[in-house]
C-alpha cells in the first residue's frame, strides 16, 4: 500500500471518525485517519460522554437506540480506561406540569424496546436523595450509560493509520492537505464536527458552544446522570443562549456539571456569566453542589443542524465522499450508529436504520 | 485534634499537613491507590487534601490544627 492512499480515509479522529475507522477496518478495508490535532481531542473530549436515548423525533429515537445497543454489544471488550458505567438517565421534573408532560413517555419508549420508569415524588427521593426536596418526580431510563469518550475514540481507532495533518480541500475520493500533499482513497469520510463547514460551506451546520465544569472527587454524591426535563427547551431554544441542569457522576467520584448552549460565539474562552448561570441552575436542583469544589472549567463546540439530526450520507454530487457531521450533543452516543449507516451505504447493504432520515439531501441547501 | 476518630495532641501552631506527617498518616491516595502527601507545603499542589470538619478536599498545609478539629484522611 502506498503511503498516500487507503481504501478509506477518514478526516477527523473524534468519536465519529474513530467509530467509522473501526467499522471499515472490520470489513477488512485499510483505513487512514487524518487528524489535525489529537485523537478524541475536540468536541469528543469537551463533552460528557453520555450514551443516551433521545426522543426528539422518530429518526432521533431510532438512531440513539440503535447506537446505544451497539455500545452495549461492545461492553465486554471495552478496556477499563473507557470507564463504562450503566448509570441510567434520570430526567427530573421540577413541577407537576413537567411531570404531566412526560406521562406518556414510558409507553412510547417501551413500545420501541427501551426500558423506562415514571417516578413520583417519593420514588424520585429514593432514587436520588441529593435532589432538592419538592421535585415533582422523574423519568428514569435505566439502561443509558456513561463512557470516557477520549479514551473510547483512541480505542475505536486502533488499527487505523493515523496521519497528522490539516485538510484544506476534499474532492470526490481525494483530499489535499495544507502542506500540499494529496491523498486518494476509494472512500473519503468527512467527520470534522463543527468544522465541516470549513470544507463544505453549504452545509447547514453551526457551532453551538457549550461550557462544562468538573468537581473534585465526591464518591456517591450522585447516582444517576441527572438532567432537568426543561433540557429539551434549552436544547431547542431559538434564543442565542440557554442553560440547563445536567450533572453526571464519573467513575472517579467526580461530577461533571453542565450544560450551556450558545449560538454565534466563536471564541472558545470560558465566559463567567455562562458559568454562573449554569452553576446556579445546577445548585437549584442539587443544593449540595454549593459546598463542592470545582476543579476545572472548559468549553467545546457542538455541530448543530436545524433538525437536530446528524448528516450521514454521500456528499451531494459526489460518489466516493461521505459526510458524517452535525451530531450536536449526541455524537458520543450516535457515533456507532453513524459508522454503521456509512458502512452499509458503502457496502450496498440494507440496515436497521432508515438511511434517508440522515441524508444531506433533506436540506434544500445541500441539493445539487 | 481528632484524626480518623482518634484524639491526638499536636504542637501549637502546626499545620494539619505537618501534624499528619508527624503522626505518619497518609493524607490521601490517588485513584490507583498510590499514597500521596504534601509536596509543596504552600497550597499549590493539592496533594495533602483531607476532610476537615466535614468539608472534603481541604488543603492540610493551609489550615492550622485546632483543639477539637475533626480530620479524616484517605477520603479522595
Amino acid at each position: 500500500m502506498k503511503a498516500n492512499t487507503a481504501d478509506v480515509i477518514v478526516v477527523g479522529a473524534g468519536i465519529v471518525g474513530a467509530a467509522c475507522a473501526r467499522a471499515f477496518l472490520r470489513e477488512g478495508l485499510s483505513v487512514t485517519i487524518v487528524e489535525r490535532d489529537l485523537v478524541g481531542g475536540g468536541a469528543t473530549a469537551a463533552g460528557m460522554g453520555h450514551v443516551v436515548v433521545m426522543d426528539d423525533s422518530e429518526a432521533q429515537f431510532a438512531l440513539t437506540k440503535r447506537s446505544r445497543d451497539l455500545w452495549d454489544s461492545l461492553v465486554p471488550e471495552l478496556p477499563p480506561e473507557i470507564e463504562f458505567e450503566r448509570r441510567g438517565t434520570l430526567w427530573v421534573a421540577a413541577d407537576g406540569e413537567e411531570l404531566e408532560a412526560v406521562s406518556g413517555k414510558k409507553a412510547h419508549y417501551e413500545a420501541r424496546g427501551v426500558r423506562a420508569e415514571l417516578l413520583d415524588e417519593l420514588s424520585l427521593r429514593t432514587a436520588e436523595p441529593s435532589l432538592r426536596p419538592g421535585m415533582a418526580g422523574g423519568f428514569l431510563v435505566p439502561d443509558d450509560s456513561v463512557i470516557y469518550a477520549p479514551c473510547a475514540a483512541a480505542w475505536l481507532s486502533r488499527g487505523a493509520n493515523i496521519v497528522r495533518g490539516t485538510v484544506e480541500q476534499i474532492e470526490d475520493g481525494a483530499l489535499r492537505l495544507r502542506n500540499g500533499e494529496r491523498l486518494e482513497a476509494g472512500v473519503v469520510i468527512c467527520a470534522t464536527g463543527a468544522w465541516a463547514v470549513d470544507l463544505f460551506p453549504a452545509l447547514p451546520v453551526k457551532p453551538r458552544k457549550g461550557h462544562l465544569a468538573i468537581t473534585e472527587r465526591y464518591p456517591g454524591a450522585v447516582r444517576h446522570q441527572l438532567i432537568e426535563l426543561g433540557y429539551l427547551k434549552s436544547a431547542h431554544s431559538a434564543g442565542t443562549e440557554s442553560v440547563a441542569f445536567n450533572v453526571q457522576p464519573r467513575a472517579t467520584g467526580q461530577l461533571l456539571i453542565g450544560s450551556s448552549r450558545q449560538f454565534g460565539v466563536e471564541d472558545g474562552a470560558v465566559e463567567e456569566h455562562m458559568i454562573r448561570r449554569m452553576l446556579d441552575r445546577a445548585v437549584e436542583y442539587l443544593p449540595s453542589l454549593a459546598g463542592m469544589k470545582v476543579l476545572r472549567l472548559w468549553t467545546g463546540f457542538r455541530a448543530a443542524t436545524p433538525d437536530h439530526l446528524p448528516i450521514v450520507s454521500l456528499c451531494p454530487g459526489m460518489r466516493r465522499t461521505y459526510l458524517a457531521t452535525g451530531h450536536e450533543g449526541l455524537g458520543i452516543t450516535t457515533s456507532l450508529g453513524t459508522a454503521e449507516i456509512l458502512v452499509e451505504s458503502v457496502m450496498g447493504r440494507a440496515g436497521v436504520l432508515t438511511k434517508q432520515n440522515y441524508a444531506a439531501e433533506r436540506f434544500v441547501e445541500c441539493r445539487v | 485534634m481528632i484524626v480518623n476518630g482518634v484524639s491526638v495532641d499536636v504542637a501549637d501552631g502546626v499545620s494539619v499537613a505537618a501534624a499528619l506527617m508527624q503522626l505518619k498518616i497518609i493524607p490521601r491516595r490517588a485513584l490507583s491507590g498510590e499514597a500521596r502527601g504534601p509536596l509543596c507545603g504552600m497550597g499549590v499542589c493539592f496533594e495533602c487534601r483531607v476532610t476537615i470538619d466535614g468539608q472534603p478536599h481541604e488543603r492540610g498545609c493551609m489550615v492550622r490544627a485546632r483543639e477539637g478539629m475533626e480530620v479524616r484522611s484517605d477520603e479522595g
